[in-house]
């Protein structure tokens, strides 16, 4: 057995980006706040000491010019990992990632690759209000070309960190707020988790849970509660949105019958959509019981207020009771 | 006493012909002769419904093109292009067949038709393409900057944009990061005075773009865009900076468009006197005599290098249409590595 320690998801990740900054000379961090102070939730504190100026770049505040140097860096020979301090500033690195990374590559006729990963914290639960807590990962599944991969646990979030930074690929790496002091068991040494593989941190023959970050872990307590009520819920984490594994999901729609998606970003134009519709039009139709049902957060901006916020996303009591529900076969026969 | 045929050149004109040589001067001026022709048959392609989509003519532009990548390593130096990019591709040395076959959206165009007109790229040799959005390429150069550095060899990188792309914000962000970290970057606007429709001198309230330079603390320079040796020479010192370490340099580089913008332009911003004056100061001839006067040239050669032109694009062309169109079922291919 490999050693293997707690760790948080943050200092995994920073584990991860230390490990490889070792190894491999082209890996080198550019971002805001991320050189002495470590970056907004401390994910690269001490590389800077570390790695030195030259390889951990504090930048201005340049969003555009972030998402440039990671793509130009790529393109000519580097592998750079970039950081948004909050995914909501990601809006001002847009035409760099969507109209230059995610199309390079094909509009050059596959003759560039664009190896870099761009990393950013989403989601609500700070009390940091409507510009700094998007989800915004569906918007990025939307751009082929792009891989987004969304780490829903510390173990993931290296595995899948060290992944994306060798994958030859531009990948926007989705991290959450609320996740980064949680722990987990983390190998010492390298270890990739496959890109586009969904994980299945639990089985259950009643029903099937998609969900994604940090409702992957509201999921699983929520199973906890329906178990001891003697419905064992199936909980997928796609843990890269696209491209998609689907064959898992759909191989547990066969056997469950019944699938609720879970993800904290809006419903409307959400991920649950995508999910779904694959589902419905999968062999995994025939075998439903039940409508598809979609838990996602409101259609809002993420409120201030601490009692508006709570119901604005999904919460554990939301995802047992709409479980239950389901399982129990409220919505048929409508 | 009768005048003197040709012009008398000046001292540095005279030096730069002897360290280019006059194998590459002629080289120099056989690849504006092709731009132009290549420009010329791409409307003429256009007009008779032979391709679609929409191009970029840089015909009136083709000195600056040639100025400018001369000075540096084309092939080794990196070299990211704007929309209007036709020239500078072929004067970083991509070759008429592959050229015109991706304007014609051939599988053996540089990207396999997949690019087209506004996107033609040549990796190989370091062309990191032309660019659909204006001022797209600025943030990427800032990247290769980093990369140059981080790997410590000599490159630089020539970001080429026009007039437009000076008045994104991806401007101000790409050079002010340049600037604090010496990136080996040049940063080369084409003026050519319109962007689309929208004069220069309505866009700006300075005088010239390379003023704003001062606003980095990096040098800026001004230069006749038509004048092949002002354009050679401003890169050259601002390639000489970076590879020694001394960071970016903004060049403004003035020249003029003589076609519309793109085909749907009925240029109703502009006079044809305008026009007319600006061909008047046409950037081959200016080159072409001043290699007549250093004797690398003979008058009546000038013909015989038009003719070449025509004959190197029929065969790009003979050789495009020849080619096979993509298959349908490569649609997919190239999307991720």
């Amino acid at each position: 057995m490999p050693e293997t320690r707690e760790l948080t998801y943050a200092e995994a990740l920073r584990e991860g980006l230390q490990q490889v900054m070792e190894q491999d000379d082209r890996v080198f961090l550019i971002g805001e706040d991320i050189g002495i102070y470590g970056g907004a939730f401390g994910v690269s504190a001490g590389l800077l000491d570390e790695f030195g100026e030259e390889r951990v770049r504090d930048t201005p505040i340049s969003e555009a010019a972030i998402a440039g140097a990671v793509l130009g860096a790529s393109l000519s020979g580097m592998r750079p990992v970039g950081e948004i301090q909050f995914m909501d500033f990601v809006t001002l690195s847009m035409e760099q990632l969507v109209l230059q990374a995610a199309k390079v590559r094909f509009m050059f006729g596959g003759k560039a690759k664009a190896p870099f990963v761009l990393r950013m914290p989403a989601g609500s639960g700070t009390g940091a209000a409507a510009q700094h807590s998007e989800s915004l990962e569906n918007w990025f599944v939307h751009v082929p070309g792009l891989k987004v991969v969304m780490p829903s646990n510390a173990y993931d979030a290296k595995g899948l960190l060290l992944a994306s930074i060798n994958d030859d690929n531009p990948v926007v790496f989705v991290e959450h707020k609320l996740l980064y002091k949680t722990k987990a068991h983390v190998p010492q040494e390298m270890y990739e988790v496959p890109l586009s593989k969904c994980s299945v941190p639990r089985q259950g023959d009643d029903l099937t849970i998609v969900a994604t970050s940090v409702m992957v872990q509201r999921s699983l307590e929520a199973a906890e509660t329906l178990s001891q009520e003697g419905i064992e819920v199936e909980v997928i984490d796609p843990r890269t949105l696209n491209p998609l594994d689907e064959a898992t999901i759909v191989d547990s729609v066969v056997k469950t019958g019944k699938l609720l998606i879970v993800h904290e970003a809006v419903g409307t134009g959400g991920f649950g959509g995508e999910i779904a519709a694959r589902v419905a039009a999968s062999e995994a139709f025939d075998y439903l019981d039940a409508p598809i049902r979609r838990l996602t957060g409101l259609d809002i901006p993420i409120p201030y207020n601490r009692h508006l916020v709570y119901p604005a996303v999904p919460q554990v009591e939301n995802i047992v009771e709409q479980a239950r529900r389901l399982a129990q076969g409220a919505y048929n026969g409508w | 006493m009768a005048e003197p045929k040709t012009k008398q050149l000046d001292a540095r004109k005279q030096a730069l012909l002897e360290e280019f040589g006059a194998e590459q001067a002629r080289e120099m001026l056989q690849t504006m002769y092709d731009i132009r022709t290549f420009e010329e048959k791409a409307e003429e392609l256009y007009m008779l419904g032979k391709t679609h989509g929409t191009m970029h003519l840089s015909i009136g532009q083709e000195g600056s093109a040639v100025g400018a990548s001369y000075a540096l390593r084309r092939g080794e130096d990196f070299l990211l292009n704007h929309h209007r990019g036709h020239g500078h591709t072929l004067a970083w040395g991509g070759t008429l067949k592959p050229m015109m076959a991706e304007f014609l959206g051939k599988e053996t165009g540089y990207c396999r038709g997949r690019g087209g007109s506004m996107h033609i790229a040549q990796v190989e040799r370091n062309n990191l393409g032309a660019n659909g959005i204006v001022g797209g390429g600025l943030p990427i150069a800032a990247g290769v900057g980093i990369s140059i550095k981080l790997r410590k060899t000599d490159q630089v990188c020539m970001v080429l944009f026009g007039d437009g792309a000076a008045n994104e914000g991806a401007f101000h962000e790409s050079i002010n990061l340049a600037s604090i970290w010496d990136l080996p970057v040049i940063y080369y606007c084409e003026n050519n005075q319109y962007a689309m429709s929208m004069a220069m001198k309505k866009a700006f309230n300075v005088e010239r773009i390379s003023d704003r330079a001062c606003a980095y603390n990096i040098p800026g320079e001004f230069v006749d865009g038509n004048d092949v040796f002002a354009v050679y020479d401003a890169v050259k010192r601002a390639a000489e900076r970076a590879r020694q370490g001394d960071g970016p340099t903004l060049i403004e580089s003035l020249t003029y468009r003589w076609k519309g913008h793109s085909r749907s332009d009925r240029q109703a911003y502009r006079t044809r006197e305008e026009v007319k004056a600006w061909q008047k100061k046409d950037p081959i001839p200016r080159f072409a005599d001043a290699l007549i006067a250093a004797g690398m040239l003979a008058q009546d050669e000038v013909e015989t290098m038009q003719a070449a032109a025509h004959e190197h694009v029929e065969d790009a062309l003979e050789f495009a249409e020849a080619s096979p169109e993509p298959e349908i079922s490569s649609i997919m291919e190239g999307l991720y590595a």
